[in-house]
C-alpha cells in the first residue's frame, strides 16, 4: 500500500478539501493521470472532470470541477479548481439547462471570443452530465 | 438665548442621531467580522496561484514569445487606473484617500505626458471625480459585492479591463484599493496588474520555492501561462475587492464609533446648558414673586 501524500482542493473562495489520500486521478488536458507519492514535479492545466481520490484501494471521494490547474510535487498535489463540487451533489437538470444555454450562445456567438467561451461552458455542461451518468 | 422648548428638541434630534450612528457602527462591526473571514477563505487560492506562477514566470523569462500580459506591449504610453471605492458614504475618509491618491497619480503621469484613463468602481468614487476627469473616465462599475461578495463580481471587472487590453486600449493598468490593516488603518496601494508584477510582499519564498523545483508542464508553459494570466488577473482583483470590502466596513465602523461619541458629548454640554437654563428661570420666577410680595 502506497504512503499517503497532501491533497488541496482549492477554489478562489475557499479551501475546498485538505486531506491525506493514497492516490489521486486528476483530468488534465492532455488525459487523466494519477498521482502518488514522489510523482515527479508537474504543472497541469485541467480540463472539466471528476478528480477521485483514493485511500485504502477505494474511491474515497469524486469531485467535479470545471477547469483550473494542478501542481505536482513529490510530497503534495494541488488543485487549483475554477468551480468544484462533490459529483453526488450535481443537479442533472441543473447541467442540462446549462448545456441548452451553452448551445444557443455558440449559434448566437459572433466572433471567436464569444465562441470559444461558449464553447468552453458547453464542454462543462457535458462534463457534469456525464459524472452524473458514471456515478448513478 | 434659547427657550427651554428649543433645547429639548435639540437634545432629542441628537440623541436620535446617535442612535443611528452606534446601530451603524454595530452593523459595520458585524460586516466586518464576515469580510474578513472572506478574505481569509481566499487566501489560500491566491497563495497556491502565486507560487505556480512563479515558478512559471521564472521558467519564462529567459525565451522569447512570452504573452503580452507577462510581457507588456513594449510601451507605456496610455496607463489605465482602476479606482476601487464604495457604493455608500458614511464611511470617513475611505473613498477620498483613495481620490486623492488617483489624483496624484494622473498628476504624476500627465507630467511624464503619458495619456490617462480612468475606470471606477464604486459610485463613491467616481462621484468625486467626474467633473475633474470627465474625458478620462471610460465607464462605472458599481453594485459590487451586493448581496455577497462573490469571485463572480471580480471577474467581471477583469474580464472588461481584458478586453480593453485586447482591443489595445491601454498599456498598463494599475489598480488602487484601500489594503486593510486594522479596522482604524487602511492603506492606500497601488497595484500593476498588466504587465504582470509579482507582489513584493511575497516574491522572495516563491523565488526560492521556484527554483528548487523543476516542473513538467502540460500541455507547454506558453500555453499554461495563456490561461493561468488571465486567471491570476481576476485573483487579483477579487483580493484587493475583499481588501477594500473589509477596509471599508473597518472605516466606517471607526467613523460611527466617533460619530456616537461626538454625539454623546454634544448631548452632555446641551443637557448642562439646558438644565442652567431651566434653573435661570426658576431664579427669575422666584424674585419676581418675592419682589412681588414685597411690593404689597
Amino acid at each position: 500500500m502506497p504512503d499517503p501524500f497532501t491533497f488541496d482542493l482549492v477554489s478562489p473562495e475557499k479551501l475546498l478539501l485538505s486531506e491525506n489520500v493514497e492516490m489521486v486521478v486528476v483530468p488534465g488536458v492532455e488525459g487523466d493521470f494519477g498521482v502518488l507519492i514522489g510523482h515527479s514535479p508537474l504543472i497541469s492545466e485541467l480540463r472539466p472532470g471528476v478528480i477521485d481520490t483514493y485511500t485504502d484501494n477505494k474511491v474515497e471521494e469524486r469531485i467535479f470541477v470545471a477547469g483550473g490547474f494542478a501542481e505536482v510535487t513529490g510530497e503534495r498535489c494541488t488543485v487549483l479548481a475554477e468551480e468544484a463540487m462533490p459529483v453526488e451533489d450535481i443537479d442533472a437538470a441543473k447541467a442540462e439547462t446549462r448545456i441548452a444555454v451553452a448551445r444557443e450562445a455558440l449559434v448566437e456567438a459572433n466572433n471567436d471570443l464569444t465562441r470559444a467561451k461558449a464553447q468552453a461552458a458547453l464542454a462543462v455542461g457535458e462534463a457534469m452530465v456525464a459524472a452524473c451518468v458514471t456515478s448513478a | 438665548m434659547p427657550s427651554l422648548k428649543d433645547l429639548r428638541m435639540r437634545i432629542d434630534s441628537v440623541k436620535s442621531t446617535q442612535k443611528i450612528t452606534s446601530a451603524m457602527k454595530m452593523v459595520a462591526a458585524a460586516k466586518l467580522r464576515r469580510a474578513q473571514e472572506q478574505a481569509e477563505a481566499a487566501r489560500p487560492y491566491a497563495v497556491r496561484m502565486e507560487r505556480m506562477l512563479g515558478s512559471l514566470a521564472g521558467s519564462m523569462t529567459s525565451s522569447t514569445g512570452a504573452p503580452k500580459l507577462l510581457a507588456g506591449t513594449g510601451k507605456q504610453d496610455v496607463h489605465l487606473l482602476v479606482m476601487m471605492t464604495s457604493d455608500r458614504g458614511l464611511c470617513g475618509a475611505f473613498n477620498s484617500s483613495i481620490v486623492r491618491d488617483t489624483r496624484r497619480m494622473v498628476a504624476e503621469l500627465k507630467v511624464d505626458g503619458k495619456e490617462v484613463k480612468i475606470l471606477c468602481v464604486g459610485r463613491k468614487g467616481w462621484a468625486q471625480v467626474r467633473r475633474e476627469f470627465a474625458p478620462m473616465i471610460v465607464d462605472l462599475i458599481e453594485g459590487v459585492g451586493r448581496p455577497r461578495l462573490s469571485f463572480d463580481d471580480a471577474q467581471g471587472i477583469s474580464n472588461r479591463v481584458l478586453e480593453m487590453f485586447e482591443a489595445g486600449e491601454f498599456d498598463v493598468c494599475t489598480l488602487i484599493y484601500n489594503r486593510f490593516k486594522s479596522v482604524i488603518a487602511q492603506i492606500v496601494t497601488r497595484q500593476q496588474l498588466i504587465p504582470f508584477a509579482a507582489d513584493e510582499l511575497d516574491a522572495g519564498e516563491n523565488q526560492a520555492d521556484a527554483n528548487s523545483t523543476n516542473y513538467d508542464y502540460e500541455p507547454d508553459e506558453n500555453e499554461i501561462l495563456e490561461v493561468l494570466l488571465p486567471r491570476n488577473m481576476s485573483v487579483q482583483v477579487y483580493r484587493s475587492l475583499l481588501e477594500s470590502n473589509a477596509s471599508e466596513h473597518g472605516a466606517r465602523m471607526s467613523a460611527m464609533d466617533n460619530a456616537t461619541r461626538n454625539a454623546g458629548e454634544m448631548i452632555d454640554s446641551l443637557t448642562l446648558n439646558y438644565n442652567r437654563t431651566r434653573q435661570a428661570f426658576i431664579t427669575k420666577e422666584l424674585i419676581e414673586i418675592i419682589s412681588g410680595a414685597e411690593a404689597v
